[in-house]
């Protein structure tokens, strides 16, 4: 497929992103990456997304698909026929992987801003509730290699950006993640032996510096 | 075609969610065993079927369960395909309705809770003009996908028609008490339209109590009332 037939609205730091970016790194499909700016949107992103005006939006064969767990849904159905497939083939194990990429959406965003955009009492609620959130994909991991069974698929994709968060987490937040969740930080190192992740995933100290710019500009 | 021990629905009574999921299973002439949860007093078989939200609908199959009315959803196209599949074939219309699907279920949907909590009527105008944008989108959205037949679907009750026709009977709820109309024909014909069609669809309609239980049901839902936000 040639390049201008893939098009991936984007920004580098976007976690949301960073899924479209590693399920089309997965399925070995070849794209043209185009750099957005939250505050001058392109008139393509505005055509595109017109609902929501949002990142990542994959443009194939100039048709939009927009919310980045739909586009990597979308990405393993149209290209079904490069390995390795992104959601399992057993119908309970896909309901399992919908469910825990859902649950990822639910409850890790919001949960970990609150603790970089809150201080004292708040923080602390905060912390604890996203460290409860975590806990839980803790248990769900168990003793398997991925979340959902044997194979890294759709529900990793769903969560792994959000790994380059735990730096800014720790270090905010007063936090040690990779202590409280073992198994968690065990999937975390599984899946950045995948070229696809290293690839995609933003710098983490990176992230941390746009974090402490926004917190500084915030007057926080 | 799965056979009725094999396959429960725990649910309470008037959930849209869990109506949704009936709506699903009545297209598909899927026989099942429903079990009535008192969220009051929720059961064991809650807690260790759906640990992670201990809410209703829990899709019981077997020794499986499945969470979330969404995923049941797509878990029933799964494994009855042939028997009304639900989502299109083309991963570009998938896509689509999955984008209106959770439109509906983040955006919209929600807007009727946040009505119900809400008292002074600044706030109220303003949650009103949510719903009108909302549904100003989503009559573009039937119009393209429904390609003129009656449906969101076309011919057929799709994916959308399920998940948002679930909803109906709450938003009026809502609706009455808030002198607003969600589906008035002036302002959103094509919706209008759809949603008296659907309503009176016999999947739907036997997913739906009877009006002695949901004149019950809405009693209690308005001497309960949830805290206001404002």
């Amino acid at each position: 497929m040639a390049d201008s037939d893939v098009i991936l609205l984007d920004l580098w730091i976007s976690v949301f992103g960073a899924r479209v970016r590693i399920a089309l790194a997965e399925k070995g499909v070849k794209y043209e990456y185009r750099e957005e700016k939250l505050d001058d949107k392109s008139p393509l992103l505005l055509e595109m997304n017109p609902v929501h005006k949002k990142i990542p939006v994959l443009i194939h064969h100039g048709k939009p698909v927009c919310e980045s767990n739909i586009i990597v849904q979308y990405i393993d159905e149209t290209w079904h026929a490069n390995s390795p497939p992104l959601l399992p083939s057993d119908p309970y194990l896909r309901a399992q992987a919908r469910f825990w990429a859902d649950f990822v959406d639910k409850k890790i965003y919001e949960g970990a801003k609150k603790i970089w955009t809150t201080k004292g009492e708040e923080q602390e609620a905060a912390k604890k509730e996203f460290m409860d959130v975590l806990k839980v994909l803790e248990g769900q991991l168990g003793e398997k290699p991925y979340l959902v069974g044997e194979s890294f698929g759709f529900a990793d994709i769903a969560m792994i950006p959000f790994c380059i968060w735990f730096y800014t987490l720790n270090k905010i937040g007063n936090m040690n993640i990779e202590k409280e969740c073992p198994k968690l930080a065990a999937w975390v190192k599984r899946c950045m032996e995948r070229e696809s992740v290293t690839k995609s995933l933003p710098d983490a100290h990176k992230f941390y510096e746009l974090v402490l710019e926004m917190q500084k500009k915030k007057g926080q | 075609m799965a056979k009725e021990s094999e396959i429960k629905l725990l649910g309470t009574i008037a959930s849209s969610y869990v109506n949704r999921v009936q709506f699903a299973l009545n297209l598909k002439s899927i026989n099942y065993e429903y079990i009535e949860e008192d969220l009051a007093n929720k059961s064991k078989l809650l807690f260790t079927s759906n640990p992670v939200y201990k809410r209703v609908p829990v899709l019981i199959h077997g020794d499986k369960s499945i969470c979330e009315s969404q995923v049941i959803l797509e878990y029933l196209d799964d494994i009855q395909p042939d028997s009304h599949p639900l989502l299109p074939p083309a991963p570009l219309d998938r896509a689509n309705c999955r984008f209106w699907a959770s439109y509906i279920d983040t955006k919209f949907f929600p807007l009727y809770d946040e009505m119900r909590r809400t008292r002074r009527q600044a706030g109220k105008e303003a949650i009103k003009e949510q719903m009108i944008e909302a549904t100003r989108l989503l009559e573009e959205a039937l119009i393209k996908s429904s390609n003129g037949k009656a449906y969101f679907g076309g011919d057929e009750i799709g994916f959308l028609d399920v998940m948002l026709g679930s909803c109906i009977r709450w938003m009026k709820f809502i609706d009455d008490l808030n002198d607003f109309d969600t589906f008035d024909e002036v302002r959103v014909p094509e919706l209008g339209k759809w949603a008296k069609n659907i309503s009176s669809h016999e999947a739907l309609k036997s997913a739906t109590p009877d009006k002695e239980t949901l004149d019950v049901f809405f009693a209690g839902a308005n001497a309960h009332r949830p805290p206001y936000d404002d």
